[in-house]
């Protein structure tokens, strides 16, 4: 395990700004993380940037010099793409090029361009990370696919929407005093009961939503940070991708998520550590039923326990294991190629003490990112240290 | 891509699906797979016999779907589900019941439908 400082974090608000490019939305992210580690432009010297959809969103490919040009970087440049996880991938080849001693500063991040879609482009967008010959031509949704593990769950577990749309009011209650999430407002079960339905059991609450942002870390090795003075309060020490079948289909189990199980068991072992001693995390609820796979995928439930953890306040702000103290991707918001980095500029907040939620983990020195594409077909799972 | 060209492989189940005559792939290992598929990801095997497609199945889970991307949104609402077929598992269109009454454990057959915009796809009905 060598530890990969992170010398400083950069994330846009995340919400409904669909006339910015993605590039600006990443300029943005960089620029912040450059204020926030004392970094500049000509010290960074490799590039990951995590996009999904550009080419539909924006008629852009080719991204990875376009990000690093934004952010003033003259230097190998890569785009990362694995949907909803590109730049929780991205973060991960960043992390790998400082431990292999390539390079001693790496920026990594993403950004996404989504709101300037109609709705039904956008879902057809975000389908596109399903198979396209097996389940997009028979009609599934991204939503819809969800929905079918989500129903799956409730045939081989139990549990209610009613359990499920408590995931949702939690994630809106802790993204209500953070300045840069989408949805700032509480809402009740009722509320995401009585939603427009999407897909059974799914209505528009048990849903992320569309969202326009970027994010950035700036990656640094550890003699970097001390010939430069850098002084980074949080680390990361482990990181762990795992993969799966892309259709649900070929899967042996809809009700679960064993890529999320293989990246968590790389990622404690990188780490040094197990699901215990996780103080929080960021978990990917893209829907409802997401975060219910996740905490039972990272082992911090039995697979068909997840379900009542938020009904009972366990996951909660004040709870036990608070997760998505930043409101989730639910709350928070969900440009999904920003996602992954903006969970760990979100932890990374936390951990050092500048997060507005950060009072309700003041002793926590262990935090863990988990982002997951497609429908888990991939995912990586981050492992964040205080460093002192 | 145009709308001339095939998928294949795909499209070959298809036409074998519109011939009642719908295969899977099995490698020496059992594994049943669909088309295309040169390697079994479980085994790394390589080779493929084609075999029949048990003629009906059971749905494992379903979706009544609302909200449709471009090429399905005049066909909303409707049921998306996957359906266990032994060898295999498939995803569908469930037709012939209403929505509200499309359950797990119901017993299904294959067969071959149309999206309203005119593009074919599986579809499952109630035996």
């Amino acid at each position: 395990m060598t530890r990969v400082p992170i010398a400083g974090v950069g994330m846009t608000a995340f919400g409904a700004q669909g006339e910015r490019t993605s590039r600006d939305l990443f300029a943005e992210a960089a620029s912040k993380a450059y204020d926030d580690s004392g970094l500049a432009p000509e010290d960074v010297e490799e590039v990951f940037y995590g996009n999904y959809m550009g080419e539909l969103a924006e008629g852009q490919g080719h991204s990875g010099p376009l990000a690093a040009e934004a952010a003033g970087v003259t230097a190998p440049a890569t785009r990362i793409e694995s949907a909803c996880a590109s730049s929780g991938a991205a973060v991960r080849h960043g992390v790998n090029r400082i431990r292999n001693g390539d390079v001693d500063v790496v920026l990594v991040g993403g950004a996404e361009r989504m709101t300037n879609l109609s709705t039904a482009d956008g879902t057809a967008g975000l389908a596109a990370a399903a198979d396209a010959l097996w389940e997009i031509n028979a009609g599934m949704t991204f939503p819809g696919a969800y929905s079918l593990m989500a129903n799956r769950y409730f045939e081989e577990y139990g549990g209610t929407r009613e359990d499920l749309a408590h995931i949702a009011v939690k994630n809106h209650d802790h993204a209500v005093e953070n300045e840069l999430a989408q949805f700032r407002r509480s809402i009740d079960v009722k509320d995401v009961l009585t939603a427009p339905d999407v897909c059974s059991p799914f209505g528009l609450y048990d849903c992320s939503p569309m969202s326009d942002g970027g994010s950035a870390a700036l990656l640094v090795s550890e003699s970097f940070a001390e010939e430069r003075g850098l002084d980074p309060e949080v680390a990361i020490v482990g990181t762990g991708q795992g993969g799966d079948r892309m259709a649900l289909q070929d899967r042996a189990s809809m009700a679960r998520a064993p890529a999320a199980e293989r990246a968590a068991s790389a990622a404690y072992a990188d780490a040094g550590i197990g699901p215990d001693d996780v103080d929080f995390a960021e978990v990917h609820d893209c829907f409802t039923i997401a975060e219910v796979l996740a905490i039972e995928a990272l082992g911090f439930y039995e697979v068909g326990e997840g379900i009542d953890a938020a009904t009972e306040g366990e996951t909660a702000i004040d709870g036990e294991l608070p997760i998505n103290l930043s409101g989730g991707l639910k709350a928070k918001g969900h440009p999904v190629g920003a996602t992954g980095c903006g969970q760990i500029s979100e932890l990374t907040k936390l951990l050092r003490g500048d997060h507005v939620n950060s009072d309700a983990v003041e002793d926590a020195e262990t935090a863990l990112a988990h982002n997951a594409g497609g429908t888990v077909a991939s995912c990586v799972v981050t492992v964040l240290e205080v460093t002192q | 891509m145009s709308e001339e060209t095939r998928d294949a492989g795909y499209d070959d189940f298809l036409d074998a699906l519109a011939e009642s005559e719908p295969y899977y792939l099995e490698s020496p290992s059992g594994n049943g797979w669909l088309p295309p598929r040169r390697i079994d990801p479980e085994t790394g095997e390589r080779e493929f016999t084609e075999e029949p497609l048990p003629e009906t199945g059971e749905i494992l889970t379903s979706t009544v779907t609302h909200v449709a991307g471009p090429s399905f949104a005049a066909d909303a609402p409707f049921v998306v589900a996957v359906a266990d077929f032994g060898p295999v598992r498939i995803t569908g269109q469930v037709r012939g019941v209403d929505n509200e009454d499309v359950e797990i454990g119901q017993t299904i057959e294959i067969g071959i439908g149309e999206s309203e915009s005119g593009d074919r796809l599986v579809v499952f009905e109630p035996v």
